[in-house]
């Protein structure tokens, strides 16, 4: 825990020169190379990149999911390398939200309490959770689908119910595959929206998407080719950026 | 021309002045296309005399009313209920200037896509920020507005993913040993000019590349001396 909060507590994400590489020797296969990448709080960064590029491998090593082959990732100021399995699962929980393509919400539970399972999981009482909830569902304005289940619920309610579930309880980190690839393009911008205004009230994100017109949700865009970063796009700066070329 | 047309259909509904129909005109388009007064004056004079509005009556403070006539209506609606016309030529200068650049020795037309790309992403960041920062889209005139930056987004949209896939095409291209620019240690000095009026032919071939069309007129290669 030595090297904990070295960084300011804005910073919920920083990646630092993370590799990722696949087999050994002249079969090895470099998912990803010598990437850096932070994310602060209310900032939104989209990843954009062919497929193949490394943009969901990038996500999973984010998400603490993978261990990456060399290179540091620190999650709210707590380096994942210097982590107890146990502290790594309490991160995933406490700090991460995860949204998927699908929405991967549990048929069999309500749209509360596939919410609250997270919290459950992490040992909340079962009446607190529920609250802290209700009060995710309203932000995502679905507490009146609050008992329904997924299957009643169209597309973009179940994503909205699953950025829901991947904010509930102070969390802070929404890792976000291709949340729209599922829905049409109105229903997508809400969804957006509503991850967008998630993250302006402090939380922050990565979004991976194919999707120009999703990513310029983002404040930063950034491009992975080959598993490198090629290019970069800030909204505070609309000068082009070249990046250093693979 | 639409604003030609946008006063008609403004007149359709109601008689009006110049000032108050350039008003009505940038409210209803949320001031996306900002016209000028004169411009509104000359285009109803224009108007009337092809007969398609009239004036109608000066009120106390001076203002000019116009109103449409029956050709005038039906010309409005005509617009109204027609397809809009697209060029199936291109005068589209980013087009233009990649198609050239990828015939042009020493040029890298990857690095022309990244900062196109990032230029457009960055506008499509900013539009998107100021359709988020609207007012309420439950009102007309936001609604309008809305619409027409929708228009502006997708249209970016599009041409992040032409560059996309220019991008995805230059590579392949490149795979095959069918460099599109020439490899730097193939050119000849820097300042040698190009030869006027025909393709460049140095670039065909990487020495050595064991690859089929090497030496061959390859159909895909945008740059086969000779064969167009």
């Amino acid at each position: 825990m030595s090297r904990r909060e070295r960084h300011g507590a804005t910073e919920l994400l920083r990646l630092e020169g993370v590799s990722m590489h696949y087999g050994s020797g002249a079969n090895s296969v470099s998912a990803l190379s010598g990437v850096d990448l932070t994310v602060k709080r209310g900032e939104l960064v989209a990843i954009m990149g062919a497929s193949g590029s490394g943009k969901s491998t990038l996500l999973t090593i984010a998400g603490g999911l993978v261990t990456p082959t060399s290179g540091e990732v620190v999650i709210d100021g707590q380096y994942l390398s210097d982590a107890s399995s146990a502290q790594l699962a309490a991160i995933r929980r406490r700090v991460l939200g995860f949204v998927f393509q699908d929405f991967n919400l549990v048929p069999a539970l309500t749209a509360i309490e596939n919410v609250q399972l997270p919290l459950e999981l992490d040992g909340w009482k079962r009446h607190k959770a529920r609250l802290a909830s209700l009060d995710a569902l309203r932000l995502v304005d679905l507490e009146d689908r609050a008992d329904h289940f997924p299957d009643d619920l169209s597309g973009g309610q179940q994503q909205r119910t699953a950025i829901a579930r991947a904010v509930v309880g102070g969390r802070a980190l929404i890792l976000a595959d291709e949340p729209t690839g599922a829905l049409d393009s109105h229903t997508g911008e809400l969804v957006l929206r509503m991850l967008r205004s998630r993250i302006d009230d402090g939380a922050g994100g990565i979004l991976v998407t194919h999707d120009a017109r999703h990513a310029a949700w983002a404040d930063r865009i950034v491009f992975l080719k080959d598993g490198r970063i090629v290019d970069e796009t800030r909204r505070d700066d609309p000068s082009a950026l070249l990046g250093a070329r693979a | 021309m639409s604003v030609r047309h946008s006063i008609l259909a403004l007149l359709d509904q109601v008689p009006n002045y110049g000032y108050q129909l350039k008003a009505e005109f940038e409210r209803r388009t949320g001031g996306s296309w900002p016209v000028n007064v004169g411009q509104v004056y000359a285009t109803l004079d224009r108007l009337e005399r092809d007969g398609l509005v009239e004036q109608t009556e000066t009120d106390s403070d001076g203002h000019v009313f116009y109103a449409i006539t029956e050709t005038g209506r039906a010309e409005a609606r005509a617009w109204l209920t027609t397809a809009v016309p697209r060029a199936t030529t291109t005068r589209d200068e980013l087009a233009i200037k990649l198609a050239l650049a990828v015939t042009l020795p020493g040029i890298d037309a990857e690095t022309i896509i990244h900062a196109q790309r990032s230029a457009t992403l960055a506008t499509l960041q900013s539009l998107t920020r100021s359709k988020v920062a609207g007012g309420d889209p439950d009102t007309i005139d936001e609604f309008g507005w809305q619409l027409v930056v929708d228009a502006l987004i997708f249209q970016a949209e599009a041409e992040v993913r032409w560059l996309d896939h220019s991008e995805a095409r230059i590579a392949r291209l490149r795979e095959r040993g069918l460099a599109a620019t020439a490899p730097s240690g193939a050119q000849g000095a820097p300042t040698d000019p190009p030869r006027r009026g025909r393709p460049l032919s140095t670039t065909t071939v990487v020495s050595g590349a064991a690859n089929p069309a090497a030496g061959s007129e390859h159909p895909d290669s945008p740059v086969t001396g000779g064969a167009r």
